[in-house]
């Protein structure tokens, strides 16, 4: 138990951490914006891992597979957007869930349908396949910094849409106040579609991203969308700010939980979670 | 509060009628179905009281179920025969304390905050019996023997029975229903249904609201332990399972589409998709994307659950037009609303 192997573990932890991320801000984005309590967000993970495994496989290209999957992503939940969650919004939250319970049900079927209930893996790809020589027997694999650098990038894209675009403009007013920006004319129907599409994409790169790392299996998602839950609670639900937080977080706490408290290192995250709340029972970024 | 009307009355007497003569007429396997219907009925219905009348969103309420059948499990994993009564006690005591401590974290957070306070506090449980090798870890414990209900040193009733086991459970489904009926038909219950209608005004009013909330989530955690044990009692074991985010969905989702804030709706709701579960996979393999077909449809064409169709129809069979006007325009408010109006 070296310094190189805590080294090790920091950056699992900071990679696992930033995945997190990816899901748990689309989540945050959806729930702020939206007001839709989306269960299904853990199936979309699964959708994007399960892309990036068929069309990598498809065009025998990791990059492209991805290049692909994306598109098929956005238009997929651009399509529940408008033909089931759009009619939800008026509605009590217990209605979200029912729904979004039931659009798990049919992704998972939908899945078991098109590529049955096998375990596939994706190879990494061979550019990334090396790793960094740490110490003379210590080596951490480069996909792995690369799956962080590439959340790096996407999470400054992402603050860069937000903040300076006239996209991120409309989503921010939206969140503060939807009556007032449907009023002053911006179609806030499209407006929720788009933000759903980007919010459920962000959990399927995710899984695109996670898929040469952890295998490929049926309700992988699962896990990830309880999660990513704790994450956005814990950060205080809304804030980008806080779910990167509470990302960072919950990645560690899960990474040296494993490590060091290994009989009860699934209990360390929830109980985080729980002291968290007693704390601060709005989140620690939370308004109110 | 919701009143019963005739109709509806009528037509859950008629039901319970018809549980009682099925075993006479049903085959083995309808009848341990329907033990399996009961039993999911009676936790649905402890949890309506949270999320039908308190306003309460709990989603790790299989924890209390799963609380419920490991304390049974864990006391007689090794025991010869099973005291009923020591094994109630033990039940009804662990659920409760274990509802009290969970409830009194809970409830210190609203909205949103509190459904993932009662996920997180389900999920500790969930892995806390997942990882302990005491416990039977993911394996889960196996009961040899089926509780004995003794009198003195008679048995009272022989529980090995599939049958006599099917009555046991009805006459606690009914007698659930009916306690939490008289609860809510005390103060404490117009109480709590104030709290879920307009929370700051009771509080106004002098009411400690934290208290009323508490004594309601620990109402309905000790009956989901009630359940829990006797699913572990039928099936003769226990598995983190029980105390899985998939159970506390499930068993929401039956609420839901049973009904909230309606006792009787949560049952129907366990009827309907325990019965589709099994009916289901006869058409096709894909019976889940039918099943999710069904849900969707029933969130979009039906907002008040089956109960509310029932109420709908009921309406409009046998009373005046007045009265059906009432159930069919406040188009998203759940059930209770527009029935509180038809009893003022």
């Amino acid at each position: 138990m070296d310094s190189s192997f805590y080294l090790i573990q920091l950056l699992n932890g900071i990679q696992y951490g930033f995945l997190l991320f990816l899901v748990a801000s689309g989540l945050t984005l959806i729930f702020g914006i939206m007001g839709i309590i989306n269960l299904a967000h853990g199936s979309f993970y699964m959708i994007g891992s399960y892309l990036a495994f068929w069309f990598t496989s498809l065009t025998d290209n990791f990059l492209y597979g991805i290049l692909l999957a994306i598109p098929v992503t956005l238009v997929v939940g651009y399509a529940v957007e408008r033909l089931a969650i759009s009619y939800l919004y008026q509605r009590d939250h217990l209605y979200q869930v029912l729904l979004t319970y039931a659009l798990i049900l049919i992704f998972n079927e939908l899945q078991r349908m098109l590529w049955g209930s096998d375990v596939h893996s994706v190879a990494v790809p061979q550019a990334f396949s090396g790793s960094v020589q740490l110490t003379e027997n210590q080596a951490y694999p480069v996909y792995r910094l690369l799956i962080s650098a590439s959340c790096i990038v996407i999470a400054l894209a992402m603050y860069w849409v937000i903040q300076k675009t006239r996209l991120g403009m409309t989503i921010r007013a939206g969140a503060s106040n939807r009556e007032m920006v449907q009023s002053l004319g911006i179609n806030v129907n499209r407006l929720f579609a788009v933000v759903f599409s980007l919010g459920v994409t962000l959990a399927a790169l995710a899984g695109m991203l996670a898929a040469p790392v952890n295998t490929v299996y049926p309700g992988i998602g699962d896990g990830v969308l309880i999660i990513s839950f704790v994450v956005v609670v814990i950060g205080g639900i809304g804030s980008i700010k806080g779910a990167f937080i509470g990302a960072m977080l919950i990645g560690l706490a899960d990474t040296f939980g494993k490590v060091l408290l290994p009989e009860m290192a699934s209990m360390v995250v929830y109980a985080l979670m729980a002291l968290v709340l007693f704390w601060r029972p709005q989140g620690l970024f939370g308004k109110g | 509060m919701y009143t019963l009307t005739r109709p509806i009355l009528i037509f859950l007497c008629l039901g319970v009628a018809a549980l009682v003569l099925f075993p006479l007429v049903g085959s083995e396997f309808y009848v341990g179905l329907l033990i399996r219907i009961m039993i999911l009925s009676i936790f649905a219905i402890s949890l309506d009281l949270l999320i039908g009348y308190t306003g309460l969103i709990s989603f790790g309420h299989a924890a209390f179920f799963g609380i419920g059948g490991y304390t049974l499990a864990i006391f007689f994993q090794d025991a010869d025969s099973i005291n009923f009564w020591i094994a109630l006690v033990l039940v009804l005591s662990c659920s409760a304390l274990v509802a009290l401590l969970v409830g009194w974290i809970s409830i210190r957070a609203s909205g949103v905050y509190f459904i993932m306070l009662t996920l997180a506090f389900a999920q500790m449980f969930y892995y806390f019996f997942f990882e302990s090798p005491d416990f039977g870890g993911d394996d889960g414990i196996f009961l040899f023997s089926k509780p004995e209900i003794l009198i003195g040193s008679t048995s009272l009733i022989d529980l090995e029975d599939e049958h006599n086991f099917y009555y046991f459970v009805l006459a606690w489904m009914v007698a659930v229903y009916l306690i939490l009926s008289m609860i809510l038909k005390a103060p404490f219950g117009h109480v709590i249904v104030a709290i879920k209608a307009n929370e700051s005004r009771v509080r106004a009013l002098g009411y400690p609201v934290q208290r009323y909330k508490l004594v309601s989530f620990v109402i309905a955690g000790t009956l989901a332990g009630i359940a829990g044990f006797l699913e572990a009692a039928h099936t003769g074991y226990v598995t983190p399972a029980y105390l899985g985010w998939h159970e506390s969905g499930i068993v929401m989702v039956i609420v839901i589409l049973g009904g909230m804030g309606t006792l009787f709706g949560p049952i129907l709701g366990a009827f309907v998709i325990v019965l589709l579960q099994d009916f289901l996979p006869n058409f096709t393999e894909h019976w889940q994307l039918l099943m999710g077909g069904i849900i969707i449809a029933v969130v979009l064409f039906l907002p008040k659950g089956i109960a509310g169709l029932l109420y709908r129809l009921s309406n409009r069979l046998f009373t005046s037009k007045e009265y059906a006007d009432v159930s069919q325009n406040s188009g998203d408010t759940p059930a209770t609303v527009d029935v509180r109006e038809q009893s003022l």
